[in-house]
């Protein structure tokens, strides 16, 4: 993208990697075929190159994994010793890092993402969380969550395709740890990495049932959250989608936890090191092409610095370098399918349709594929789509304020409540905003840093329970 | 208790709401009896919009109650449980008329409700070090996960336990700084009404809680579809009224506390977990460094 030099490809091997040219279901240790016949490709999103074919799970599939896992359950897995089942996890921690060139590619080549990110953020975070939990397996009494916490049996999982094996990680690593087994459903444009943890689970010899993996997309979801064979339901996705869920387990027992949208604002004041904050800005919005839930998706920065910041936004955002996800030097990768990129390309029609100003730097997107330039829109008022819908892509609202106070009020002006960024040398006005800011998580002169010892959830319409951490132990705890 | 010769002069029971004791607007009433059927008062029937105006009373008096020290709630507990014990007599009265039990073991109920806010003020400033915690992240960061009030909690209250169950559901909302609205015994609304005259006399600012008698069948559906209703505890509603509320709870994603499977001991030791399901987990980061 920049005039002064160019870098010289540096492309990560493909050859790492072997995709089957077609897969099954993961369901009590076995590969089985779908009792269906509705099978789907997955796509490059960098090339739309299609890159295997899956399944997508009927119902009764869908019984079939809730029968093995019920039965893994029973039998095995539920009355475990913990410090057994710690073993298996760490055995898998240890095979994720074994083979982590082979998923972070596999990771970029269904996700679109950048291997930078696959390569240094997903896969060591991946590994991180089932160590984590594997050290809490034997030691679940000692959580603060009463005496005897007991497992609360069958888990239904259902992530999305942002971090697909991070998001696996954040939930089966958990799960497992405080004794119960799993029905996971992968995301339906990015399944391939939650397969190959399949085989990861063969290798680590876990036992047959413990973890399912069923295909598929909506339906299939909604088979496996409705499921009565299921005794507690995850699921990390969109706030409309959560809702449904919600309605669907009213009045099971089913214990639920979600993790969902959000509108982050990443705040600036005056008095911030404006280049340490153009670097957390940039991170907030366009690391993950912006597909995080607790994106910095709407930069409230003080008016005084207002010029200031975005001149330095502008000079950096020219930068980054938008292009083939396996290129080492790439910053930006795809938009993981083509309905997202729908999705990004109306919301942003609607900025400028409702009078914001549209910016990105100069950017030569590549002819095949999903992609969309980072984008800057400035002239936000509170009321523009862009300012209170999620966009879930490389789009930055920029909104003004004056004092804390406005800041807190503009902030807290939406139905999410996931994440924020506050920016600013004074360390009193850290702890006053970090107090007023109604989200689960608040970076404070960083942006979107994770670690599987940190509670990560959100406030309001963002969902309930906590992922991370011993807080995140209660939701697979019968306590 | 009247005595020869004097005409006592009744209570009227109304609302509570903001601190201030309106009738409903709706100008609704109903009679409340003994469990021996007697007539007891005729208690105010809140509406939909009397529910409104609560929920706005309690969104009001948020701020300052969450923002209030710890130390300060924990008091402000303790001050309630004097109160309350200031006037056990009237209270033994009102459960023994309620319950059907005799007054001495009313008294053992109020006293247990004393008790039960005695041990909520205790919690005010040790939930945070209990279900807080500094987590060792992985880089040079600073990361401390502290538990958050939620907001604005529903609370349909048990039908048993007027005062005891009352009190056991009220308190472990508000220690951590939420503040409420409470749909009261539907059967047995008189001591919580005499209950609202405590708090409102033991310096609990005014909107933290509200007071509200009436249908729960008619009240919880409008709270758990409340779009600035953070949570809601269904203890006091049957199963239909659950899951219907529940249903409703999902549209904007409120925390629900369902209710139990079994009958509840509200003289049992309560544990915390009324009080970590309307709590949020908060954690800041900050970099490490010089």
């Amino acid at each position: 993208m920049s005039d002064i030099f160019e870098y010289a490809p540096a492309p990560e091997s493909r050859d790492v990697v072997d995709i089957r040219p077609s897969y099954g279901l993961f369901v009590n240790g076995e590969w089985i075929d779908s009792l269906g016949d509705e099978r789907h490709k997955t796509l490059n999103p960098a090339t739309e190159e299609a890159l295997a074919e899956f399944s997508y799970a009927t119902p009764a599939d869908v019984d079939r994994a809730v029968d093995a896992a019920r039965k893994a359950y029973d039998s095995v897995w539920g009355r475990m010793p913990g410090r057994e089942r710690a073993k298996y996890l760490f055995r898998i921690a240890r095979i994720v890092q074994e083979r982590a060139r082979e998923l972070a590619v596999l990771e970029s080549l269904d996700n679109g993402k950048p291997i930078r990110e696959s390569r240094d953020v997903d896969l060591p975070l991946v590994a991180a969380h089932f160590f984590y939990y594997a050290g809490w397996a034997d030691k679940l009494r000692h959580a603060g969550l009463g005496e005897d916490p007991r497992p609360l049996g069958v888990a239904a999982q259902i992530i999305p395709w942002n971090f697909p094996l991070l998001m696996l990680a954040w939930k089966i690593a958990p799960a497992l740890a405080c004794g119960n087994t799993v029905v996971l459903k992968p995301a339906e444009t990015t399944p391939l990495t939650a397969l190959a943890f399949a085989e990861i689970c063969r290798q680590a010899d876990l036992p047959p049932g413990v973890v399912n993996i069923v295909t598929g997309a909506g339906e299939t979801g909604q088979a496996l959250a409705g499921h009565e064979g299921v005794d507690k339901v995850a699921f990390t996705g969109s706030t409309e989608v959560g809702r449904l869920i919600a309605r669907s387990v009213a009045g099971t027992r089913k214990k639920l936890t979600l993790e969902l949208g959000g509108k982050a604002a990443n705040i600036v004041f005056d008095d911030a090191a404006l280049d340490q904050a153009v670097e957390g800005i940039v991170n907030g919005i366009f690391f993950n092409q912006g597909h995080v839930c607790c994106a910095g998706s709407r930069l409230l920065v003080q008016e005084s610095v207002e010029d200031e910041l975005l001149a330095a936004l502008k000079r950096r955002l020219a930068t980054l370098r938008l292009g083939d996800p396996l290129d080492k030097n790439t910053d930006i990768g795809a938009v993981n399918s083509a309905a997202q990129l729908d999705r990004i390309r109306e919301l942003s029609d609607a900025g400028e349709a409702e009078g914001a100003q549209r910016w990105s730097p100069p950017c030569a997107l590549p002819d095949k594929g999903f992609w969309f330039p980072p984008t800057l829109f400035t002239g936000v008022a509170q009321s523009h789509r862009i300012a209170r819908e999620e966009i879930f892509g490389p789009v930055l609202s920029v909104l003004t304020f004056r004092t804390p106070a406005e800041a807190v009020e503009k902030a807290n002006n939406t139905p999410y409540g996931l994440s924020a960024g506050v920016w600013t040398e004074k360390g009193s006005r850290i702890l006053w905003m970090a107090d007023r800011l109604r989200a689960g998580v608040v970076w404070a002169n960083t942006f979107n840093k994770f670690d599987p010892t940190s509670p990560f959830g959100g406030y309001k319409e963002s969902g309930y329970g906590r992922e991370g951490g011993r807080h995140g132990l209660e939701a697979y705890l019968d306590v | 208790m009247t005595e020869p010769g004097r005409l006592a002069v009744r209570k009227t029971y109304k609302l509570y709401i903001g601190g201030a004791f309106p009738r409903s607007e709706s100008g609704r009433s109903y009679a409340v009896t003994s469990s021996k059927g007697d007539f007891l008062a005729n208690a105010a029937k809140a509406s939909r919009k009397d529910a409104r105006d609560a929920v706005v009373a309690a969104r009001k008096a948020f701020p300052g109650w969450s923002g209030a020290t710890a130390y300060n709630r924990g008091q402000i507990l303790y001050r309630i449980a004097e109160m309350l014990e200031g006037r056990r007599a009237q209270f033994a009265a009102e459960v023994a008329d309620a319950d059907g039990v005799s007054v001495k073991r009313a008294g053992e109920l109020v006293d247990a409700a004393v008790d039960r806010l005695v041990w909520y003020a205790g919690w005010s400033d040790k939930i945070g070090a209990v279900r807080g915690a500094a987590n060792p992240v992985a880089g040079p960061y600073f990361n401390l996960s502290t538990p958050e009030p939620t907001g604005v909690v529903a609370v349909v209250a048990p039908p048993m336990g007027p005062l005891l169950g009352l009190v056991s559901v009220v308190a472990p909302v508000i220690v951590t700084g939420n503040t409420c609205v409470v749909v009261c015994s539907e059967r047995a609304p008189l001591p919580a009404i005499t209950l609202a005259e405590v708090l409102a006399t033991s310096d609990l600012p005014g909107g933290v809680v509200n007071l509200l008698t009436g249908r729960a069948a008619e009240l919880a559906p409008w709270l758990a579809s409340h779009m600035d209703v953070n949570a809601i505890d269904l203890t006091g509603c049957d199963e239909e009224l659950a899951v219907a509320c529940e249903k409703d709870a999902a549209g904007n994603l409120k925390r629900v506390l369902r209710p139990p499977a079994g009958k509840i001991d509200w003289l049992a030791d309560p544990g915390v977990d009324r009080m970590t399901a309307f709590l949020e987990t908060k954690t800041v980061w900050h970099p490490i460094g010089v």
